[in-house]
C-alpha cells in the first residue's frame, strides 16, 4: 500500500490521509492498521488533562520545544471531547501552537467528538498506532478533563499529566478522586497567579493521603507555562517516569493491560456495529420493540433472542 | 449525521489584528455540523499550508479583513498544490473589492464571500463542493 509506505516515510500528507481514513473505519485503513502494528511500541506516549483553559496547550507547546531541541520527533495529538452532539465542533488548541506547524519534525492533529459513543477513544486509539508506527519519538495527546471521556483517552498514555490552576473557585474543586489515581505527574500551571502554592500543599496532602505503594511518587511541578517557566523540569520529570516504567517492569504491565482493553473495547465496538446494522437491515427490530412495549414479551428475552440470532 | 463529516481549517492570515469575521464564520460552520479548526491570528501562507495538510482537512476557509488578499490567497492555494494536497478547496472571505475576485478565482480561490453574504451560502457552498 502506497500511503502506508509514505506514511511511514514521514510524509505527512501521507500520515494525515491514514488518521483521516482510520477515524472512518475505511477499509484501506484496517489493512494499514494491520500491517502497522508491527512497528509499534517505540513512541513514549503522554497524556495531558487538566480543566479547559489551565494551559494544557501552551505548556504542550513549550515541552515538545524542548524535545525539539533535542530532535526527538514529537507529535500532538489535541482532543476536544466537548463540542456538542451535532457532530459540529470548534477546536481550536493550534492557536497556542502555531511556531510548531512549520516544523518537519512535529505533527498536529486536532480531534474532536465524532458524534457516537466510543468514536473518540477509538479515533485517538488509531491516530496513536498510526504515529507510533511512522517513528515519532513522543506522541502527547492533550485532553480536556470533563469527566469519563479525559479517563478513557488517558488510559492509552504510558505516562499521564494532570494539569491544575490556581483560584478555580472552591480550592480542591478540580481534585476528584478519580484525577488524583489517573496521575502520574501534577502541575500547578500559572503559578503565577494567587494559591498556587496552596493548591500545591492542598494536593500534596491530597496524594499523600491517597498514596497507594508504589516506587514512583507522583511529583508536583510549579510552571508559568505562558513564560516556558519549569518547563524543562517537567520534561525531565516526563523523562524519569519512563525510565521508572522500563526498570521496574511496569511499562510491561501497563502495555499488557492496555492492549487487553483495545482488544475488548474494538470487539464491542464491531459488535455494536454489526447487530445494530443487522437488526435495522432485517426490519424486525421496530416490531419487536413494540412487543416488548406492550408488555407481549420482556426485554431480557429479546436481548437474548437478538443475541442468538446474531451469533448464529 | 451518517454523511461524511467536513473539516474546515479557518485562518487568518495577515497582520491585522480583528478576527471577530473569523470566529462568526468558525462558530455557524460548527453549528452547520461541519468540524472547525481554528488556528488564530497571524497566520503566515506557509503556516496555514502546513496545518491544512497535518489536519487533512477538505476546506481552507481563509479570512482576511485588509489588504494583502491578492498576494496571501493565491500563495496558500500555490502551496497546498507543492505538497500535493492541491486537491483541498480553498474559499475566502472579508472585504474585498469586486474587481479582484476575478483574479482570486483565477488562481485558485474556488469562492469569495464578501461581508453581508449570508453564512448560510458559504455552508451552501462548501457542502455542494466538497466530494
Ligand atoms: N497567567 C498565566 N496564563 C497562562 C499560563 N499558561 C497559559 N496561560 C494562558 O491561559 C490561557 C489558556 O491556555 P491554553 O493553553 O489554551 O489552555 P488549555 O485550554 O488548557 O489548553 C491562554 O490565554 C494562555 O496564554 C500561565 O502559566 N500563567
Ligand atoms: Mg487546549
Amino acid at each position: 500500500m502506497e500511503l502506508l509506505k509514505e506514511a511511514r516515510n514521514g510524509n505527512k500528507r501521507a500520515i494525515a490521509r491514514l488518521i483521516t481514513l482510520a477515524e472512518s473505519e475505511a477499509e484501506e485503513a484496517s489493512h494499514a492498521l494491520q500491517q502497522l502494528y508491527a512497528y509499534t511500541g517505540g513512541a513514549h506516549i503522554v497524556g495531558i488533562t487538566g480543566p479547559p483553559g489551565s494551559g494544557k496547550s501552551t505548556l504542550t507547546d513549550k515541552i515538545v520545544k524542548k524535545l525539539r531541541k533535542e530532535d526527538k520527533k514529537v507529535a500532538i495529538l489535541a482532543v476536544d471531547p466537548t463540542s456538542p452532539f451535532t457532530g459540529g465542533a470548534i477546536l481550536g488548541d493550534r492557536v497556542r501552537m502555531s511556531d510548531l506547524n512549520l516544523d518537519e519534525g512535529v505533527y498536529i492533529r486536532s480531534l474532536g467528538t465524532r458524534g457516537k459513543l466510543g468514536g473518540l477513544s477509538k479515533a485517538v486509539h488509531y491516530a496513536t498506532k498510526i504515529l507510533d508506527a511512522c517513528d515519532y519519538d513522543y506522541i502527547f495527546i492533550e485532553t480536556v478533563g470533563v469527566g469519563q471521556s479525559e479517563v478513557d483517552i488517558v488510559k492509552t498514555a504510558d505516562t499521564t499529566i494532570v494539569v491544575m490552576v490556581p483560584g478555580l473557585g472552591d480550592d480542591i474543586q478540580a481534585i476528584k478522586a478519580g484525577i488524583l489515581e489517573i496521575g502520574d505527574l501534577f502541575i500547578v500551571n500559572k503559578s503565577d497567579r494567587d494559591g498556587a502554592n496552596r493548591l500545591s500543599i492542598e494536593l500534596q496532602m491530597m496524594l499523600d493521603l491517597n498514596a497507594v505503594k508504589s516506587e514512583w511518587t507522583p511529583p508536583i511541578n510549579m510552571t508559568v507555562a505562558s513564560k516556558s517557566e519549569g518547563v524543562d523540569e517537567v520534561v525531565e520529570k516526563i523523562k524519569n517516569h519512563f525510565v521508572y516504567l522500563q526498570e521496574s517492569g511496569e511499562l510491561t504491565v501497563r502495555r499488557r493491560q492496555r492492549l487487553e482493553t483495545e482488544i475488548i473495547d474494538l470487539v464491542i465496538q464491531k459488535l455494536t456495529t454489526y447487530m445494530t446494522k443487522k437488526m435495522s437491515k432485517e426490519g424486525s427490530y421496530e416490531e419487536e420493540l413494540n412487543r416488548v412495549f406492550n408488555k407481549e414479551t420482556d426485554p431480557y428475552t429479546l436481548v437474548n433472542k437478538m443475541l442468538n440470532e446474531s451469533l448464529k | 449525521m451518517a454523511e461524511k463529516l467536513i473539516r474546515v481549517l479557518v485562518a487568518k492570515p495577515g497582520l491585522d489584528g480583528h478576527d471577530r469575521g473569523a470566529k462568526v464564520v468558525a462558530r455557524a460552520l460548527r453549528d452547520a455540523g461541519m468540524e472547525v479548526i481554528y488556528t488564530g491570528l497571524r497566520q503566515t501562507p506557509e503556516q496555514i499550508a502546513a496545518a491544512a495538510v497535518q489536519e487533512d482537512v477538505n476546506v481552507v476557509c481563509l479570512s482576511l479583513l485588509s489588504g494583502a488578499h491578492n498576494h496571501l490567497f493565491p500563495k496558500v492555494v500555490q502551496l497546498l498544490k507543492e505538497k500535493d494536497a492541491g486537491d483541498i478547496l480553498v474559499v475566502g472571505g472579508g472585504v474585498i473589492p469586486d474587481a479582484d475576485i476575478p483574479y482570486l478565482k483565477e488562481n485558485g480561490i474556488a469562492e469569495i464571500f464578501t461581508p453581508g453574504t449570508p453564512t448560510s451560502k458559504a455552508i451552501e457552498f462548501i457542502t455542494s463542493h466538497v466530494q
